[in-house]
């Protein structure tokens, strides 16, 4: 398929995805901002929270002060905020413009009404007024943005690049959602282990990946952090954790490899091995953190060769593609 | 005080009688219901993104172009004259165009003064002396045809290089078919819904000899074209690529596209981008839209353009009073489709002509297109025809002159009700190794009280067009 065409299909499901893992986070804080806790423990869950996108300093430069409604105004339509979450479903909505065509009519109707809702909630101030509901909304344009490209689009390689872009986004953000929660709980005077505030902590990132009820199906235990970041680095059967995304990564690179896509795949396997044969102990003693980022590294990178083996082959290189194109001395 | 012919009652108590089960019909339907539909109408439209993007004005990036509900009804035996009427005056056009670019003989003979075409803007030199596929410039036309009279159809432009509208003719019978699927049971209405494939058909069939399974393409200049909603709908519907310049490069003297898997050759491109912009290095430079190139490989016959280059020649307004001529010249034929008696301010007469009379006429530019840059004389303030007097006089090779023609008129709904409004007719006539169209076209409807000017661009509203199988 076209190059560009991959490009905007891969960039409308990251878009979206990202817009959704933004609703989750944001989502999970508002809740956990109604439990009892000073007023600074509040401040430090909302700085955590915009750590998580490398956001403080943008935020900083335009708010006073570090509260819920700003961090919400910031972070749900700010438009001089790229992470904001209208500005990734106008993103989505805009790459699902471009190749249209490409879509079936369902799944381009979705992105479409999507952005046209947004439209009405950021009027009606529904983040402002539930930011609840909101985020459920999000939350919901994004299943069923997925549900009807699963349920509708042929499965040929437009298919392919959107699961791509999803599988990646995912990957990246579930690592971040991570990263940062424990670089928090490292920084915070620890409570006693087990005691409510912990539970609390832990289950709240387990809310914000949808994996409360099915850490208790797996471990059937208490809640602890090592568990936590087990199933969510680890486990194949969970669909937002690191595994499930790589596996998702290198299969969806199989079904669209090309002629100079071998070395992508290779990178991409081996860092899906890497997960496939890590043992949780082994990633906390080189540090949660560490691991972390380099792991985003990896996948910053791998968005990279994808980038230029797929849809942008010949971006600054026309010379050099059309030599590949026209053997026959043309230079 | 000129009569004006109404499509749907010859007087004001008498429905004529291909509309009486549509009337019918319309009366039975409770205000609410209808009123509910229109609203209904827009919701989908606005959901589905069919909007189009008006220039000029950087607040309403996307705007829907009006629909009615209201159908315009032509009944088929009028639909057969206007057909043959227009394949008559699409071939020559065609024949037109290959005899410009080859042995010029209707300017030898002097039918038309060689330095009307020979110094026209659209006309291409890079094309003198090259062969096209099945000898076909104008693969796809866009006739404008209105109504003066009972059977008295004439001609206003004959748009052959990138004629826009065909989305929405498809779009406005599928949701009349959603909105009111009992009309389609009551009435025989010639269905339209294969113009994508007869499409597909034509431009496959137009393409570099030699090639037995043409890779055909939609070009267009991207998402922000205010007809980009069409060009991707047209590509999705023949299940083509929609490219933009930047997508595809010349090697090999072949057009190629960028592909996930690496290049893959075309062979026919649809453009929908003017023929300035195709390629920097044989026209516009500045075009960023455009494939370097292209025009080597257009010329060495190994890529097909549809339209052709260089077609704008013959729909050029300064041509159009030729046309009737063409018709007699290459095909010894009368003329089917009537001309507007045309003032071509370039001559002398003319233009006096046209300067006394300028209240009673519609003016307009010559290369102009899109309802830009004319004068509606009966509609236009003195102060209106005074600005575009001097225009005029600054230029008058720029301008043709027109008499303001009594178009006729259909019931639309407007915000007092149902009220009749001024519309014309716009079918696609698509021209390989035949020439075939789908029954009807396009129906464009002046949404403003006596208002002539039906062009979307200023603020026209479209209508289905039903051809009545007997």
């Amino acid at each position: 398929m076209l190059s560009r065409t991959a490009d905007h299909l891969f960039w409308m499901a990251r878009y979206t995805e990202r817009a959704e893992n933004t609703a989750r986070m944001l989502d999970v804080r508002v809740q956990n901002a109604l439990l009892p806790q000073s007023a600074l423990a509040a401040e430090q869950g909302w700085r955590a929270l915009l750590g998580i996108s490398e956001l403080e300093p943008a935020f900083n430069a335009k708010y006073p002060a570090l509260t819920q409604n700003n961090v919400i105004d910031f972070m749900a339509r700010n438009p001089d905020n790229p992470s904001s979450i209208a500005n990734c479903l106008t993103a989505a909505r805009e790459n699902a413009r471009a190749v249209r065509g490409t879509l079936t009519t369902e799944v381009w109707e979705t992105e479409n009404a999507t952005w046209i809702e947004l439209q009405q909630h950021l009027k009606g101030k529904l983040p402002e007024n539930s930011p609840g509901k909101f985020f459920e909304w999000v939350k919901h344009r994004s299943h069923l943005s997925r549900g009807v490209t699963l349920g509708t689009m042929l499965q040929d390689d437009a298919f392919s690049f959107i699961r791509l872009g999803t599988f990646l986004e995912r990957a990246d953000n579930t690592a971040r959602i991570l990263d940062v929660k424990f670089l928090a709980a490292q920084g915070s005077d620890a409570d006693e282990p087990g005691g409510q505030p912990e539970f609390y902590y832990w289950a709240a990132l387990l809310r914000s990946v949808s994996a409360f009820e099915i850490y208790r199906k797996v471990y059937r235990d208490v809640i602890t952090p090592v568990r936590v970041a087990e199933l969510l680095i680890l486990h194949p059967k969970l669909p937002r954790s690191l595994m499930a995304c790589m596996d998702g990564v290198v299969a969806t690179l199989e079904d669209i490899r090309n002629d100079i896509s071998a070395d992508t795949e290779r990178f991409a396997g081996k860092l899906r091995a890497e997960l496939q044969f890590a043992r949780i102990e082994d990633i906390l003693e080189e540090g949660l953190h560490s691991y972390l980022t380099r792991f985003l590294e990896c996948i910053n990178e791998l968005g990279g060769r994808i980038s230029s083996d797929f849809l942008v082959p010949m971006a600054g290189g026309q010379e050099q593609s059309q030599s590949q194109t026209a053997p026959d001395g043309r230079s | 005080m000129t009569i004006i012919f109404d499509e749907m009652y010859s007087d004001a108590a008498t429905v004529r009688p291909h509309y009486r089960e549509f009337a019918a019909w319309l009366s039975r339907q409770p205000p609410q219901a209808v009123e509910q539909k229109r609203a209904e109408a827009e919701l989908i439209f606005r959901r589905v993104g069919i909007t189009f993007a008006v220039y000029g004005d950087n607040a309403g990036k996307e705007r829907l172009i009006p629909f009615d509900i209201i159908p315009r009804i032509i009944d088929a035996d009028e639909w057969a004259g206007l057909q043959k009427g227009l394949v008559q005056r699409v071939t020559a056009l065609n024949l037109f165009l290959h005899d410009i670019y080859h042995e010029q003989r209707i300017l030898k003979e002097g039918i038309i003064p060689p330095e009307q075409i020979l110094q026209n803007a659209q006309y291409r030199a890079a094309m003198q002396g090259i062969e096209v596929a099945s000898d076909i410039y104008a693969h796809i036309a866009g006739v404008d045809i209105v109504r003066a009279g009972e059977g008295e159809f004439y001609v206003l432009e004959d748009n052959l290089r990138v004629p826009s509208g065909v989305s929405y003719m498809l779009e406005n019978r599928k949701m009349m078919m959603r909105l009111f699927p009992d009309l389609f049971e009551r009435n025989r209405i010639a269905p339209v819904e294969h113009y994508p494939d007869l499409l597909l058909d034509n431009l496959r069939s137009v393409a570099p000899q030699g090639i037995s399974d043409p890779t055909v393409v939609v070009m267009t200049p991207g998402m922000y074209n205010s007809a980009y909603f069409e060009h991707a709908f047209l590509a999705q519907q023949m299940g083509v690529a929609l490219v933009q310049g930047e997508d595809m490069f010349v090697a090999d003297n072949r057009v190629f596209m960028r592909t996930t898997n690496g290049p893959e050759r075309v062979d026919v491109i649809y453009r929908r981008i003017d023929d300035d912009y195709l390629d920097p290095l044989a026209f516009r430079a500045d075009s960023t839209l455009g494939v370097p190139g292209l025009l080597e490989v257009y010329r060495a016959g190994r890529v097909s353009l549809a339209n052709a280059i260089g077609a704008g020649v013959a729909d050029d307004k300064s041509i159009y009073p030729f046309v009737p001529d063409m018709i007699n010249f290459y095909l010894s034929e009368r003329p089917i489709l009537n001309n507007v008696p045309t003032y071509q301010c370039r001559k002398k007469e003319d233009l006096a002509f046209t300067l006394a009379h300028l209240s009673e006429l519609v003016v307009k530019e010559v290369h102009g297109a899109g309802g830009y840059g004319m004068l509606v004389g009966p509609a236009s303030s003195k102060a209106e025809i005074e600005a575009f007097r001097q225009r005029i006089v600054a230029r008058p090779e720029g301008y043709i002159a027109q008499p303001t023609l009594a178009l006729s008129t259909c019931p639309t709904f407007v915000d007092s009700g149902l009220a009749p409004r001024h519309l014309d007719l716009r079918p696609f006539v698509l021209s390989g190794k035949t020439v075939t169209m789908v029954p009807g076209g396009l129906t464009r409807v002046a949404l403003q009280e006596g208002s002539l000017v039906v062009n979307s661009s200023q603020g026209g509203g479209t209508k289905d067009t039903w051809i009545l199988e007997k």
